[in-house]
């Protein structure tokens, strides 16, 4: 166990780096970051002079790109190209906000997608589990946007309809929120439409990999042994089905991690919350290099190390599963 | 591939459904000997191939085949929307602003705050979007094969780099790097777009192909074709391929979901197909922008690209029921 930790430690930090670095020369090999500044009027040159300097942008590549590794590492990932915002401070901020909003989303979605999951298997065919499974294939057709935009739409109607503003559709929270408890009701409030999209669109997801993975137990042997000998029907379900089921939805969850900040992405572009996935789109809109590296490496770790913890507490959760 | 065998369904002369007098001492007889009563009567047995059965239970898959037809509807208004739309793609009647959805005029889809039909362009939408969705997924499945067929059947050194290159662009976020892609890169033309779609999605076909290429080269029939004096290139494109083609197509249907969802959210975000291209994801994007008080603006491209979306994951169940009967799915 131990040295399949550690073989997949080492071979994950050669995939970092080799990413990285294909990352960094396709971004430097397809354009001058500072064209657009070149090519306005009056600007001034020395300041040009003076970025290039900075950034190394006259040198080779790989040696921009042992530059830019030396500034990740020793100096929190540098500065933006003009030199004039660290960038690690600002990461920070929008990636708090953003795990605000992916955990309280994620966990919700788990809690549903297992709920609806068991009650599906356990009553295969009947009206609810058609209506769950018709409800994942819709949810799982909707680009993630529109449905932002959809539940957007419905606020705006109620409110020309009524004149009641029910959930804010912008931002994380209001021009003064308050502090302490006000603030983060404010806070809540302002999450509530963007989580409830995210949560449909893991839901979707889930329910039916739940619902599989428990059909598939409750016709296993071991559960019909437990009926034989007599258990009552719960205590069959809850502690020698349920428990088994579980497993393969541990391991989704933990690899489902990348898409989730997709999606991410896009909630957050349409309700314009200061997150991760607002902050990635607005540095490739002012076409600065060095957020977008220092974003995509750091969400690409994560993503390694869920990988990881996912293949750990497979292995943890069910003995029948070997490292060699 | 079209080895053929008999159906033990007896293929009447008169067509259509013909009666089922074959009740004997109130006894039905089964299949079998009922084939073998009209073997010996001399009625004819007509040959299936593979693919008959195939497309016999895919035929069966009621959804499925509703979907073919919706789609076909849908791929066909795009591909004659010049000649089907009641107005110009660009055209602007300033004398029909901002038009709620309504039947005069035949602006059904409503009007933006150009007066431009929004039914219209909606149908040159579907046209751009579907063509990128089935370049990609032709470009993707052609990559995937190509690479995954390469490792599985090669293996060692080379099967060994090409998946740790696979795992690499699998541990990327998507999304992401999508987007990072179209902004170095350069999209905004279909075309462009779909290069960048298809050069991220081949990596689910290439795995799926290298398994099955992995346990199909230890079959006996490649052992044969190699006895034979079959060269590599002979075995794995008269021998192997042809075995895998079920999953490859059941897979590039998901890959044409999953094209089309991730298109819409690039064009979206305004890093995808841009004007004058019309595609749906850019349309919600400028109907976002003229405000959400003109809500079918965002609600109709937005509905068209859920039901297409739909309409390939049914058929993609029904492929899959089709070609794999073995394994078949837990039944939705």
């Amino acid at each position: 166990m131990l040295t399949y930790v550690v073989r997949r430690l080492i071979y994950s930090v050669i995939v970092l780096f080799v990413a990285s670095f294909l990352v960094f020369s396709f971004v430097s090999i397809s354009g001058d970051p500072l064209a657009a500044l070149r090519v306005t009027p009056n600007y001034d040159p020395n300041v040009i002079k003076r970025i290039e300097e900075q950034k190394n942008l006259n040198d080779p590549i790989p040696v921009r790109y042992v530059y830019w590794l030396r500034d990740a590492v020793t100096n929190q990932f540098g500065t933006t190209l003009l030199g004039d915002r660290p960038i690690l401070p600002d990461l920070w901020r929008v990636m708090k906000n953003t795990m605000q909003l992916v955990f309280v989303a994620e966990l919700l979605a788990i809690l549903v997608a297992v709920v609806i999951g068991v009650f599906s298997a356990l009553r295969q065919y009947s009206v609810f589990d058609y209506s769950a499974t018709a409800f994942s294939f819709l949810g799982l057709a909707m680009p993630v946007f529109w449905l932002a935009l959809m539940l957007q739409v419905l606020v705006v109607q109620i409110y020309e309809s009524t004149g009641t503003r029910i959930f804010p559709i912008t931002s994380l929270s209001d021009v003064d929120p308050g502090t302490g408890v006000s603030f983060w009701l404010d806070r809540a409030h302002h999450l509530i439409l963007p989580i409830i999209v995210l949560m449909i669109a893991q839901v979707s997801v889930y329910s039916r990999y739940m619902r599989a993975s428990m059909l598939e137990v409750i016709n296993s042997d071991y559960v019909r042994t437990a009926r034989a000998k007599g258990l009552e029907e719960r205590r069959v379900t809850l502690k020698h089905a349920f428990r088994n089921a579980l497993i393969p939805l541990v391991t989704l969850v933990a690899l489902s991690f990348g898409g989730l900040l997709g999606g991410a992405i896009v909630t957050e572009t349409v309700f314009s919350l200061d997150g991760m996935g607002l902050y990635f789109v607005n540095a490739l809109l002012s076409n600065d290099p060095y957020p977008v590296m220092a974003w995509l490496l750091i969400v690409a770790t994560m993503i390694v190390i869920f990988n990881l913890v996912a293949d750990i507490a497979y292995g943890l959760l069910d003995p029948r599963v070997r490292y060699d | 591939m079209t080895d053929p065998m008999y159906d033990r369904n007896v293929m009447q002369h008169s067509s259509g459904s013909a009666p089922q007098p074959a009740m004997a001492g109130g006894m039905p007889i089964g299949d079998t000997s009922q084939a073998e009563l009209a073997y010996e009567a001399g009625v004819e047995l007509k040959a299936r191939s593979q693919w008959a059965y195939v497309r016999m239970r895919f035929f069966r898959h009621k959804l499925a085949v509703a979907s073919v037809i919706v789609l076909l509807l849908i791929a066909l208004v795009g591909l004659f929307a010049p000649q089907l739309a009641p107005y110009g793609y660009d055209e602007i009647n300033l004398e029909a602003i901002a038009m709620s959805p309504t039947l005069d005029g035949w602006h059904i889809f409503g009007t933006d705050q150009l007066g431009r039909d929004y039914l219209t362009r909606v149908m040159f939408g579907i046209r751009t979007s579907l063509w990128v969705a089935v370049m990609v997924a032709l470009l993707a499945t052609l990559i995937g094969t190509a690479i995954g067929a390469v490792a599985g059947y090669f293996g060692g050194q080379i099967d060994n780099l090409l998946m740790r290159f696979t795992d690499l662009i699998l541990t990327l976020p998507g999304l992401a790097v999508l987007l990072t892609a179209s902004v170095y890169f350069g999209a905004g033309s279909p075309f462009k777009t779909g290069l960048i779609l298809a050069f991220l999605l081949w990596t689910a076909v290439a795995r799926i192909v290298r398994g099955l290429f992995l346990s199909l080269r230890e079959k006996e029939f490649v052992e044969a074709a190699k006895a034979s004096g079959a060269g590599d290139m002979r075995i794995i494109m008269r021998h192997i391929l042809p075995n895998c083609v079920g999953p490859i197509v059941v897979f590039m249907t998901l890959v044409v979901a999953v094209a089309i969802l991730l298109e819409a959210a690039l064009s979206f975000l305004g890093f995808g197909i841009q004007p004058p291209n019309a595609a749906l994801g850019s349309l919600i994007d400028d109907g976002q922008e003229q405000g959400l008080e003109t809500w079918w603006l965002v609600t109709f491209p937005g509905l068209v690209i859920m039901l297409i979306a739909l309409c390939i994951n049914f058929i993609g169940d029904g492929l899959r029921d089709a070609l794999d009967p073995t394994q078949r799915r837990i039944r939705a």
